[in-house]
């Protein structure tokens, strides 16, 4: 008898507690960054596609909802084609941008994604691609990456020195 | 066998192996990288360290290469030992200290040996802090991208490239860390077999340039076992597809028929595929395309077939199912092969030969296995790429294995045996219309017409035995030649002569015949092969009906009316003229292709015929080896198999058999019993109901991507995942993910090894046979008892006709072949037109090199640009068969010489 008392008295007293309930959508709720929404392929710092298209994300992807292809520009820098993701079968688990080694395809405090017709849900590049770095700041893969591409020849990576002089007789 | 103990554990193992062939060939993992099973240990890469125990006492043990060390009975080995561990672990972080950061953007990531041997080691962080090294790539050609930063060192490249397959410019330059593997200069890999680079190579230095335009990784593709439709070989592959394109071939390991290699034609001519020409829904010719759907164009042709009397022309490209469905439907009487009159007599005396005749059709691989060979009348690297490099093989092998056999050193240490053999060679003999690629290996070479190879080859059998007839008139050399062929031949275990059809001559396979016969009856233990012209040649002869001519015949003579034509461009065939004339003539022609080409062009109903990558099928090889091939990607209803056309065409017709054929398996059923020759063919691979644990086997890897995206853009609502109905293999990745019957095997994989080094799990011992025996069957079996002369007949001495030449066929690797020359590559490699015209000849004409030539065959004038040789037989000449260009005739034969009208230049007078 006493506890039903006692826990009517406390369920009571939450009608003077601050609410926790906010009234959204006028309202917003303010998300930690690594809040796992929607998600968005970002530009490395020199505002070019960070993705290189290796399918590493859609390999990852538990429901297979990546799909992409890869091509060249003529200086040989590798980037999708298109690249498509099926959001009406994303899980939001992340495995995507755990596995994306240039940090391109990245989740973000975004969730409002809703759509009457489901057929809205399937994003295309031109859908994802945003024009900044997203949550990751100054990492720019083929400036890492032995590939030469335009506006960068080989030996000019970092941690990389000058092409070898292969007829060169010197030790 | 002797047993060895790893880990303390006894494992029997056959001697005469490295212990790193025989741990991998118990199914362990160990990490190597020089290593290569057709190429044997250099112990170049340090990577396969394993502690090898003096006794059950000893508890140091020493570190061992384990492909440098000969299998020993009682021997106590270690691979977890620590110390070896940590050793491999840090060889694969020295190898990598330069290596690129470069997984995601190169084209050898997720099938990758490096990676692979990476993640087994166990290596992950790069200890080294210095920069790496780097390197300026090449330019290799249309088939093959260069990214030297990648490289490890392993040596494995030039050791294939020149030891293996004999290729002069690729190499290894620069000294210390500066090692790099290229051409002395920019510019075009001259190897017909470069492409194998790709796949031996354990990193992605060379990659496929052809991927590279539609890149796709491994575990994105769908694959099927098939089988190259490039000559006549039948080496076995593996087709990927990717979004509704072929996007890559690769080597799929038969132990008998090509091992680990493919030569370029095979593995860079898929693009016909993916054709912008391709012919992908039926057409009628009196209805608008859209109005024209699967079942109207079949409704078109009953109805013409009801009106009309059919004869059908099969064809050497298509499969036996396909060539049999016609020949069921037009009737055996009605049924014509599809290949000109000339190849149509070779190949049924090749057949008939190779029934008939003693020795034994080796494979490839035993082909490799001879000890002296004489090839008459083939240039082998263009007709038959994969047999030249088998012959290669075989001149490599024959003084290695005698001086092995003295100086006691295993096969497989390739550098001690390159050492002792220098560059000894063993026999090899060619006689060919002109200078080949092989002549260069040959002990002695001989360029003349095919009937004085012919002479040459009956004046062997002489030699060999006295009842086989004598030529007479040949010159001292000749006979000097030949009596040195023969002794040679004579003394060899295995030898073997090689011959085909692509010279044109009947008479140079019934001097083949004879010599082998010769053997045989010398009690030598034989081999002979033939080249056929095209991939299933062989299953068209064997399969059975008329020429061509009586084709053309039939309908001018008015006994039929309609033809339908399979797979074939006709223009390929006969002479323009007469092809036209015929077309022309028919009421209606029903073509079922897979490109448009000059004969679909007159068709009045085109029915969209599936290439290889489209449909199941059965082809039989030069060697008599039926193999089949599987559908790698569904199509829309509009596209599918001819056998299916022309089984949906019969069963509305309600014709009394096809009628009652529902599938793949009926058709081979039906055909085993039509023709008990083809016995066993319907067992080639599994049947379609064949299941492991109750599934079917996936043609796509289980980590295939985007299954719920990639037609997400067309309709968000999944499709149900297409079916297939003829093979037991399914389209998706769902299904038995052990390992299938060899014949099945969609691509090869085993965990840890997503390289095409998977093969290693695939087989019996590693470099073996695969586990289950070699896919095919071989339905071709020798008469040993008939080792009379084939022929008592022997053919005159060439005599040249005055104003005229006597034109031999040329072939191309890259241009003769049909399909090839669809791919963008292919054609880059392929020569221009042109006519190779003997030395004198050129004085006399007063013709230089690339200036044009104008001669007459059969009517059809020719205007082709000189090539000026000396090899070439003066009074005869050769034109390349088969490039685009250079119009189709009946070769060999005779062309008129057209004087040219020059006209002379006139001073010029200005008033
Ligand atoms: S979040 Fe998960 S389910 Fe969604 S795309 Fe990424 S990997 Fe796939
Ligand atoms: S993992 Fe990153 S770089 Fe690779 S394809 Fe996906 S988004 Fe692009
Ligand atoms: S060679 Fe292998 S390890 Fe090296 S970058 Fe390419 S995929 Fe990665
Ligand atoms: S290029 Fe490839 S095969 Fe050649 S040495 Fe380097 S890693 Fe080895
Ligand atoms: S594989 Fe043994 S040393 Fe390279």
């Amino acid at each position: 008898m006493f506890s039903l008392l006692r826990s009517m008295w406390l369920t009571f007293l939450h009608a003077f507690h601050k609410r926790d309930t906010i009234l959204y959508p006028e309202q917003k709720a303010i998300l930690p960054t690594r809040w796992r929404g929607r998600i968005v392929l970002s530009r490395d710092p020199d505002g070019g596609e960070r993705c290189v298209a290796c399918n590493l994300c859609a390999a990852a992807c538990p429901v297979d909802c990546i799909a992409l292809q890869a091509t060249e520009d003529s200086t040989g820098r590798r980037y999708p084609e298109f690249f498509r993701i099926n959001f009406s079968r994303c899980i939001f688990c992340g495995f995507c941008e755990d596995a994306c080694p240039t940090y391109a395809i990245q989740l973000i405090p975004d969730f409002e994604m809703g759509e009457y017709n489901r057929q809205n849900l399937v994003y295309e590049k031109e859908d994802l691609l945003i024009n900044g770095q997203g949550k990751y700041h100054g990492y720019n893969y083929y400036k890492v990456a032995g590939l030469a591409i335009g506006g960068k020849g080989k030996g000019e990576a970092e941690n990389e020195s000058p092409p070898v002089d292969i007829k060169s007789l010197i030790p | 066998m002797a047993t060895i103990y790893i880990e303390n554990t006894p494992y029997e193992v056959p001697t005469g192996k490295n212990l790193l062939e025989a741990v991998l060939s118990l199914g362990k993992d160990l990490p190597y990288f020089c290593w290569h099973p057709a190429m044997g240990s250099i112990g170049a890469c340090r990577q396969c360290a394993v502690k090898v125990y003096k006794d059950e006492n000893d508890t140091k043990g020493k570190l061992f290469m384990s492909c440098m060390e000969q299998v020993r009975d009682g021997m106590r080995l270690s691979i977890a030992d620590m110390e070896a561990k940590e050793f491999r672990a840090h060889i694969i972080g020295w190898l990598m200290t330069n290596h690129p950061h470069d997984c995601a953007v190169c084209d050898e990531g997720g099938a990758c040996h490096l990676q692979d041997m990476t993640v087994m080691t166990g290596h992950n962080y790069r200890a080294y802090r210095f920069d790496k090294r780097t390197y300026i790539n090449q330019y290799l050609g249309p088939f093959i991208n260069h990214e030297m930063n990648r490289c490890i060192q392993c040596y494995r490249c030039v050791r294939y490239y020149k030891d293996y397959a004999g290729g002069k410019d690729l190499d290894v330059f620069a000294a210390h860390n500066h090692l790099y593997f290229g051409r002395h200069e920019d510019g075009v890999l001259e190897s017909e077999f470069s492409g194998n680079l790709v796949e031996v190579c354990p990193t992605g230095v060379f990659t496929d340039k052809t991927l590279k335009q539609h890149y796709t990784r491994k575990w994105d593709l769908t694959m099927a076992p098939s089988v190259c439709h490039h000559c006549s070989l039948g080496c076995n592959i593996t087709a990927g597809e990717r979004y509704g394109t072929l996007r890559n071939i690769t080597n799929r390991y038969n132990g008998e028929v090509n091992g680990y290699f493919l030569c370029d034609r095979g593995r860079f001519g898929y693009e016909h595929v993916n054709h912008v020409g391709r012919i992908r829904k039926p057409l009628v010719r009196a209805r608008l395309p859209e109005a024209t759907d699967k079942l109207t164009a079949l409704q078109a042709a009953a109805a013409v077939f009801r009106t009309g009397s059919v004869i059908g022309i099969g064809s050497p490209r298509a499969s036996l199912e396909s060539n049999f469905m016609l020949k069921t439907l037009v009737g055996d009487d009605n049924f014509h092969l599809g290949v000109s009159d000339t190849d149509y007599d070779l190949e049924c005396l090749a057949l008939k030969i190779l029934k008939e005749g003693a020795a034994r059709t080796p494979s490839l691989r035993e082909v490799e296995q001879a000890d002296a060979v004489f090839i008459l009348g083939e240039d082998l690297i263009n007709t038959a790429p994969m047999l030249a490099l088998a012959v290669r093989q075989s001149v490599r092998r024959q003084p290695a294995l005698e001086h092995i056999s003295k100086a006691s050193i295993p096969v497989w240490q390739d550098a001690a045996v390159r050492e002792i053999v220098q560059d000894e060679m063993g026999p090899l003999f060619i006689a060919t219309i002109h200078d080949t690629k092989l002549d260069e290996i040959a002990t002695h070479t001989y360029h003349d017409t095919p009937d004085a190879i012919a002479r040459l080859g009956f004046a062997v059998a002489h030699f060999i035995h006295a009842d086989f007839p004598e030529v007479s008139g040949l010159n001292e050399n000749e006979l000097q030649l030949a009596r040195q062929i023969a002794d040679t031949l004579l003394a060899a275990k295995k030898p073997l002569v090689v011959s085909g059809t692509h010279c044109g001559s009947e008479r140079v396979l019934m001097a083949t015949a004879n010599i082998a016969n010769a053997l045989v009856a010398k009690e030598r233990e034989a081999g002979i092969v033939f080249t056929l012209p095209e991939c299933n040649s062989m299953g068209l002869a064997m399969l059975g009906g008329h020429k061509l001519d009586s084709a053309f015949e039939a309908i001018f003579n008015g006994y039929a009316d309609t033809v339908i034509i399979l797979e074939n461009d006709l223009y390929r065939r006969a002479s323009a003229g007469r092809v036209t004339n015929f077309l022309k003539s028919c009421k209606n022609v029903i073509v079922l292709d897979h490109l448009h080409n000059a004969t679909t062009e007159e068709a009045s109903i085109l029915l969209a015929a599936g290439t290889f990558a489209e449909s199941d099928g059965t082809l039989i090889n030069n060697e008599g080896r039926a193999q089949r091939f599987f559908q790698v990607y569904p199509t829309s209803e509009d596209l599918q198999e001819s056998w299916r056309w022309l089984g949906e065409l019969g069963t509305i017709l309600a014709h009394d058999r096809i009628s009652h054929w529902h599938g793949f398996d009926d058709i081979l059923q039906a055909m085993v019993k039509e023709k008990p020759e083809f016995k066993g063919i319907e067992a080639v691979a599994p049947g379609t109901d064949f299941r492991i644990a109750g599934q079917k086997i996936p043609r796509a890897p289980h980590r295939f991507s985007g299954r719920t995206a990639m037609l997400a853009n067309i309709n968000v609502n999944e499709p149900k995942p297409p079916v297939d109905p003829d093979a037991p293999l399914s389209y998706t990745m769902e299904g038995y993910r052990g390992q299938p019957p060899s014949s099945i095997i969609p691509f090869f994989w085993a965990p840890g090894w997503n390289s095409s080094q998977a093969t290693n799990k695939y087989q019996q011992e590693v470099g073996g046979h695969l586990k289950g025996g070699d896919p095919g069957l071989r339905l071709i079996k020798p008469n040993t008892a008939h080792t009379a002369p084939y022929t008592q007949t022997v053919p005159q001495k060439f005599q040249p006709l005055e104003g005229h030449l006597y034109v031999l066929p040329l072939h191309h690797i890259f241009g003769s072949e049909e399909l090839s020359m669809h791919s963008p590559p292919i054609v880059e490699r392929a020569p221009e037109p042109y006519v190779l015209l003997n030395e004198e000849d050129a004085i006399l004409t007063k013709l230089q090199e690339g200036q044009s030539l104008s001669f007459t065959i059969d009517g059809q004038i020719y205007q082709v640009p000189v090539k000026i040789s000396t090899h070439i037989r003066s009074g005869t000449a050769g034109l390349p068969a088969g490039l685009p260009g250079i119009p189709y005739a009946e070769l060999p034969a005779w062309a008129t010489l057209n004087r040219e009208l020059k006209w002379r230049q006139q001073p010029q007078t200005t008033y």
